[in-house]
């Protein structure tokens, strides 16, 4: 099992606000990590130091080193339209764009300067086919997105993540949205996906958890509580944090 | 019992305002056409006016209007979703600049046209020495519609789901490529309003730019000649006591133009938001 993600003393500040406390976390290549934890316990925070869109937020400062494949991210090097080339993200509220689903997959790829019509062609299949909607949407790709259901539209925005080839895909409650039929056809994506990609999964739903993750992270107050298999985590707690937790006595 | 009579009471007013709104701008158009339709033939719209107006037809200012907005809408479509698109997508959010900007913005809308037309007059026809030249009216239009383009195109950028971007970002985007790809092509339909709001004053605007254009009847070719909109000649017919009957034909086809620049607008709408 080799490490993909070593995050070291990983720090989030928004202005005064501390919103994590130093977490030291691997994360395993081609294996499924959960993130679990009350709302506002930092985990959606976290997952977004791993492709460094926290930026985005005024105010916002990371300290602490993550290293993708042995290179610290946050180093003055690394480019981050390339790490975020490397790490996508599929977010919690399916957002496909105002164009076709064709056009909403080959966004990606033109902007790494993939521009060759064959080649964009075979790109929208593979990921559409790999993100198992093809079958679904063949017949109108060059129909506007937006005309597909809620489970399809996240299944389209997982196509549009895997059509710029990353390593990792980091997902933020990527069902809280979905219906439980989508729910278990992505869990089920999920399954197969990991075969190829590092998957950094945040979720409320421990069932959730359980179903889907090798590994599973408990974080409380921007704490990390607890890591380990994630039989282990929910079979047998080591923290008295973590059972109350999933034992349903707050949260 | 009481609650429904006056639930019908409430509804003939609000029927009687829409009746009378309607019935206004009915009676207005009917009018002006019925005054207008007469003058208004192939020779009115491809003549150049003679005699001060009373004869030929008013094909220079057709042109002036057109020329006159075109420069107008160039100097002030770029610069003004430009700054819409530095405050919302580049700026920092709620800073001193971008208040003072919003409200200088709100402010300049409220002033009238006569004021930016004496401004103009004083700053591009005297002090720069442009003359009364389709330049200097075009700045001063310019600068009189640049608060609703760069309101409007602020509104329709603000409207864009927020989800778009980070989903833009977390692909590898930059700012610029999702501007380009994503924001600019779903804010269009409320830039292009913005746009046609701005146009259709341009259009109609006289005091402005009888001051800064002039109102020579000569065909304005270069950027630098003088030139007389239908608005301005309009008013002159009807000052000047030359001919009522041309008068409303010019308002006539100042209508018509609009009309035009409406319809190829919502028609520029419907073809961005099919792309």
């Amino acid at each position: 099992m080799k490490t993909k993600l070593e995050c070291k003393e990983v720090k989030v500040f928004y202005k005064d606000f501390q919103a994590l406390h130093g977490i030291d976390m691997d994360i395993f290549e081609n294996r499924v990590t959960a993130l679990i934890g009350p709302s506002g316990c930092g985990k959606s925070t976290f997952l977004r130091t791993i492709n460094r869109l926290n930026e985005l937020i005024e105010g916002t400062r990371t300290e602490g080193e993550i290293y993708l494949d042995e290179k610290n991210i946050y180093s003055n090097e690394i480019d981050v339209v390339a790490l975020r080339k490397k790490v996508g993200m599929v977010f919690q509220k399916p957002s496909v764009f105002p164009m076709s689903i064709y056009e909403n997959i080959a966004y990606g790829p033109k902007i790494h300067g993939i521009k060759n019509k064959g080649k964009l062609d075979s790109i929208v299949e593979k990921s559409l086919v790999a993100a198992n909607l093809w079958q679904e949407v063949k017949d109108r790709i060059h129909k506007p997105a937006a005309g597909l259901s809620g489970g399809q539209q996240q299944r389209l925005v997982i196509a549009r993540v895997l059509a710029v080839e990353p390593e990792v895909i980091l997902m933020d409650e990527p069902a809280s949205a979905l219906d439980p039929i989508s729910t278990s056809k992505l869990e089920e994506l999920i399954g197969e996906l990991k075969k190829q990609y590092t998957i950094v999964i945040v979720t409320h739903n421990m069932q959730q958890a359980a179903r889907v993750s090798d590994f599973t992270g408990f974080f409380l107050n921007g704490f990390l509580i607890e890591y380990s298999k994630t039989n282990d985590l929910f079979v047998n707690p080591h923290d008295k944090k973590t059972e109350d937790y999933i034992t349903g006595r707050f949260g | 019992m009481a609650t429904r009579g006056k639930e019908k009471i409430i509804t003939v007013l609000f029927w009687l305002s829409a009746l009378v709104i309607t019935a206004i701008l009915a009676g207005i158009i009917g009018y002006i056409v019925v005054k207008g339709i007469s003058a208004i033939n192939w020779e009115f719209i491809s003549q150049p006016p003679s005699r001060a107006g009373k004869e030929g037809g008013i094909s220079t200012t057709i042109i002036g209007t057109i020329y006159l907005t075109l420069v107008a809408l160039l100097i002030a479509v770029p610069l003004g979703v430009g700054a819409a698109l530095y405050l919302e997508e580049y700026g920092r959010k709620n800073t001193m600049f971008g208040y003072v900007l919003k409200l200088t913005a709100e402010t300049l809308a409220g002033i009238p046209s006569i004021v930016y037309g004496l401004f103009g007059f004083v700053f591009f026809v005297i002090f720069l020495n442009m003359g009364w030249s389709i330049l200097s009216g075009g700045l001063t239009l310019a600068i009189m519609i640049l608060p609703t383009i760069t309101r409007t195109s602020q509104e329709a950028v603000i409207a864009v789901p927020q989800e778009y971007r980070s989903n833009s970002f977390a692909l590898g985007a930059t700012k610029w490529y999702t501007i380009k790809r994503l924001i600019l092509p779903a804010a269009a339909p409320g830039i292009i309003t913005g746009i046609i709001l701005s146009a259709g004053r341009a259009v109609g605007e006289s005091a402005a730019v009888l001051l800064t254009a002039g109102s020579s009847l000569g065909m304005p070719l270069n950027i630098t000649d003088p030139a007389r909109t239908m608005a301005v000649h309009l008013y002159i017919l009807a000052i000047e006591g030359i001919s009522m009957e041309r008068a409303f034909g010019t308002a006539l086809l100042i209508i018509v133009l609009i009309l035009i620049i409406n319809y190829l607008a919502n028609w520029s709408v419907r073809k961005v938001v099919r792309q």
